[in-house]
């Protein structure tokens, strides 16, 4: 075959309609992997519940829009209250953990995970719910009707994460908060209060989990155990991204999206999704420090 | 806020404590006092205990027995963070600042607290800067990006944007060249004259007994010998038994 | 172990055993069959505990295992004719081996947290696979097949009763448990214990660490396949549910329940989960989980040795 033909043999209008789905769908895995890795990188505790707190959203979310009938209010309620949950549910299970064995936390958000779950599926049953786009209208991408809402979750995706970057940057509490996953020992002596440090991030990390809830509801019906397969994908996103690196979870969703993207043009999608458990054991394999992160330590 | 202690309290009064690292039993029974303004030496060979005392006053560790005091009132088990709030400032062995933080971002961590405005904050800044001119130039550069030496006057610094009343200097010429060292040596002066008590950790012998009023010497986890500065030379035997190789 | 405590041990071990003999006599059908899983679950969890009680390596890959060790069997029976309990058995350990190896390997590359995220992984990695290739695992319905005779070929063969089947687990549990205790008691399981403690300290002094976890993994793997197999025979189907990792937190529930490092722990804890599990089912219907998730949580926060906790110096000497 000459180069025309390999040209010509590949679909790259596919291409390119799935490297924005990729970018889209890797956005959504970004936002809940920084609350991920915020929770991980400040007080090493890896919060097996996170999948659960993204679909209390999309779940709050469904209940605003049937109440008020707007998305947006949606969005920012579901955010509150699940914040504000993530901080309850940090006070009363895990600071008495503090200081023990990991295994512990581990442990603990796993049986939240299980709590919350079966609570979701007790309120509103096994039926699938359906968040209604905001907004509806398509633009022609080649030969797709290309919805505008996915590039909005998107946009508001990045919106978010990089309001949180300039929060973490410039903040009075952002700083707090950088102090306190450096050297958390040090950070108490300069008399910052790393208790509540922990509470607020794990609220914050609880929002954004929420947030994606909302953004993604849409996308697919909200059910009780949405929250499964993200988690899984987000923790491999954090792993491969380099642990408690939030630049590197964000590099490391989109990179592993877009490959997902693009296996699914030829597999079908369950099985591309293959492509991120490979992605991790390649990692592990060669690069166990993260393949975003500079240079191992 | 604490009513002002009599005269007759001292600062810091550590009594009796025993801590523990896990099994360890790293402090026998130490006890010792600090008053308003002083500068206290803690002498002893590596391992007795000298870093451990000074954690267990600033919260950091927690003693299985004995109390200690902040201006007459119980602080035991109180969290660390508190205490710096009330005015216990801490520089620990490798200084320990934020490697990733600017200098300013390192200085802010002891801006930030309730009751300071706007005005005293940026007093304080000038402050630091003005004693500490090397961190002015490197206000906007990363913690881990400075030398030793400057590493070690950010800590300080760092710990004196707390207003503390009394600072923990645990090693501070450690790795330090000679010139860092006097520069180190002036600090202590100058804070001492603002009034800021010192209780300081030191292999440098001669160092210690110039800047110091009193001097403890701790060996196996308790204090051994206690007396004032003055009473004591380099080469006397009471240092060489506690100290000699 | 002083010879008073081996009395008392051994004396409760025989009471308990006598008691699980009688039982499928006495206990009507559903309790009969109830405790026959709390021995099946129970061997997981005690095959998980190697890992997490006696090494300090927490795995969440156990249903890969299990899994594979249910499969294996299921290749026996429904490809070799007649089915063959022993070909069962031999198949489901080699699945369960071969899995063991993979994670095995992977174990000493990684420490703590990286390992139990990565054991969770590869067990959905198996599910994915187990799910899609429908031609070969029969997909989502999974593979049902006949139960194989009790047989020694040669002497006799008879059908499983379900008084039988439930001394065959039995038998089968009873021998892994006795195997088990010789081994964490052997200058072996010092070393597991030594690594659990104090993992550097114990390379320090010259123990090759690696080849220890690598053997505590394929132990823990080969006994967890074992619980596949009897699973197999027992409720003659293999589904990939079995698979997913929700049954590896499961089994870590019922190591924490029931005190970690102790061995007979983790059958307590199964016990524990279960009867919550039937009880709370009378009240709450499915969501059962919801009050005993919350007690599993309270047990974490509140009673981290477990049921049996207290006596895990005891039961170890």
């Amino acid at each position: 075959m000459g180069i025309e033909q390999i040209f010509a043999a590949i679909p790259w209008e596919t291409i390119i309609i799935q490297t924005v789905n990729g970018i889209v769908t890797g956005m959504i895995l970004a936002l809940i992997a920084s609350g991920l890795t915020l929770i991980f990188g400040i007080m090493d505790v890896v919060n097996f519940a996170h999948g659960e707190l993204f679909m209390l959203g999309a779940y709050i979310g469904v209940v605003v829009i049937t109440t008020s009938g707007s998305f947006w209010l949606a969005l920012v309620i579901a955010t509150l209250v699940v914040a504000l949950l993530g901080a309850a549910l940090q006070i009363t299970t895990l600071r008495p953990l503090l200081g023990r064995d990991p295994l512990t936390t581990i442990l603990a958000t796993f049986g939240i995970s299980l709590v919350l779950q079966n609570y979701a599926l007790w309120q509103f049953g096994p039926v699938a719910r359906k968040i209604q786009e905001p907004f509806t209208g398509y633009f022609t991408l080649f030969y797709l009707e290309y919805p505008w809402y996915r590039l909005l979750i998107a946009a508001l995706s990045a919106a978010i994460i990089g309001a949180f970057w300039l929060f973490l940057k410039y903040g009075k509490y952002g700083v707090w908060i950088r102090a306190t996953t450096q050297d958390r020992v040090m950070a108490q002596a300069m008399g910052i209060p790393v208790p509540w440090v922990h509470t607020g991030a794990f609220a914050i990390g609880a929002g954004m989990a929420a947030a994606s809830g909302v953004l993604f509801g849409p996308l697919v019906g909200v059910n009780h155990a949405m929250g499964l397969d993200w988690i899984l994908k987000a923790f491999i996103v954090v792993v491969v991204g380099g642990m408690g690196s939030l630049g590197g979870s964000i590099a490391a969703s989109i990179f592993i999206s877009l490959l997902e993207a693009y296996a699914s043009i030829w597999v079908s999608p369950a099985q591309a999704g293959i492509v991120s458990f490979v992605v991790l054991i390649l990692t592990l394999l060669f690069r166990p420090t993260g393949l975003f992160v500079p240079t191992p330590k | 806020m604490s009513p002002d202690p009599t005269p007759m309290q001292p600062l810091v009064a550590v009594e009796d404590v025993h801590t523990y690292y896990g099994k360890s039993h790293i402090l026998h029974g130490v006890s010792l006092h600090v008053e308003r303004g002083e500068v206290v030496g803690l002498l002893g060979r590596n391992g007795v205990g000298k870093s451990t005392t000074l954690k267990t006053i600033m919260g950091l560790v927690h003693p299985d027995r004995g109390k200690v005091l902040f201006a007459g009132n119980p602080i035991t088990g109180l969290p660390a963070h508190k205490l710096a709030r009330r005015g216990i400032g801490y520089v620990p062995e490798d200084r320990r600042i934020f490697r990733l933080l600017t200098v300013m971002e390192n200085l802010r961590t002891g801006l930030d607290r309730n009751g300071v405005t706007e005005a005293r904050k940026q007093e304080l800044l000038d402050k630091a800067f003005a004693y500490f001119p090397v961190l002015a130039e490197r206000r906007n550069q990363a913690g881990g990006t400075l030398s030793g030496g400057e590493q070690q006057m950010l800590a300080i610094a760092r710990a004196m944007m707390l207003e503390p009343k009394i600072i923990l200097l645990d090693e501070p010429t450690e790795g330090l060249m000679p010139r860092m060292v006097s520069q180190i040596r002036q600090i202590i002066d100058v804070l001492q004259r603002e009034g800021v008590a010192i209780l300081l950790v030191e292999q440098n012998v001669p160092l210690t007994l110039e800047a110091s009023h009193r001097i403890y010497i701790m060996e196996k986890g308790t204090v051994r010998h206690h007396c004032a500065a003055s009473d004591l030379k380099v080469d006397d035997a009471v240092i060489h038994q506690y100290l000699g190789v | 172990m002083s010879k008073r405590s081996a009395t008392v041990y051994w004396t409760g071990f025989a009471i308990i055993l006598a008691l699980l003999i009688v039982a499928p006599l006495v206990l009507p059908e559903f309790w009969r069959r109830f405790v026959t899983e709390i021995l099946i679950w129970g061997l997981l969890a005690m095959s998980s505990d190697i890992l997490i009680g006696y090494t300090g390596m927490v795995s969440f890959g156990h249903s890969a295992f299990f899994g594979l060790g249910m499969y294996g069997a299921a290749a026996a029976l429904l490809m070799v004719r007649p089915p063959n309990l022993w070909l069962a058995i031999v198949y489901g350990l080699i699945g369960s081996a071969a899995i063991g190896l993979f994670v095995a390997y992977f174990s000493t590359r990684l420490r703590d947290i990286y390992f139990a995220i990565t054991t969770l992984i590869f067990s959905q990695i198996f599910y994915v696979i187990i799910f899609t290739w429908t031609e070969v695992t029969g997909g989502e319905n999974g593979l049902s097949f006949r139960r194989p005779p009790l047989a020694i070929p040669g002497l006799f063969s008879a059908p499983f009763t379900a008084e039988t089947l439930h001394w065959f687990v039995l038998a089968v549990v009873t021998a892994s448990y006795l195997i088990l205790r010789r081994i964490t008691q052997s200058p072996f399981g010092m070393v597991l214990q030594s690594i659990r403690e104090n993992e550097p300290r114990t390379r320090a002094i010259g123990y090759a660490v690696e080849r220890y976890k690598i053997v505590a993994v394929m132990l823990s793997a080969l006994f967890a396949g074992l619980a596949g197999v009897l699973y197999a025979v027992q409720n003659r189907f293999a589904a990939p549910d079995f698979v997913y990792f929700l049954v590896s937190g499961e089994t870590v529930i019922f190591n924490v329940m029931g005190g970690i490092g102790t061995l007979v722990g983790p059958i307590v804890g199964a016990g524990f989960f279960l009867l919550l599990r039937e009880a709370f089912s009378r009240f709450f219907t499915e969501y059962y989980l919801i009050p005993v998730g919350i007690i599993f949580i309270a047990m974490v926060i509140f009673m981290p040795q477990g049921l049996l906790g207290f006596m895990r110096r005891w039961l170890n000497r």
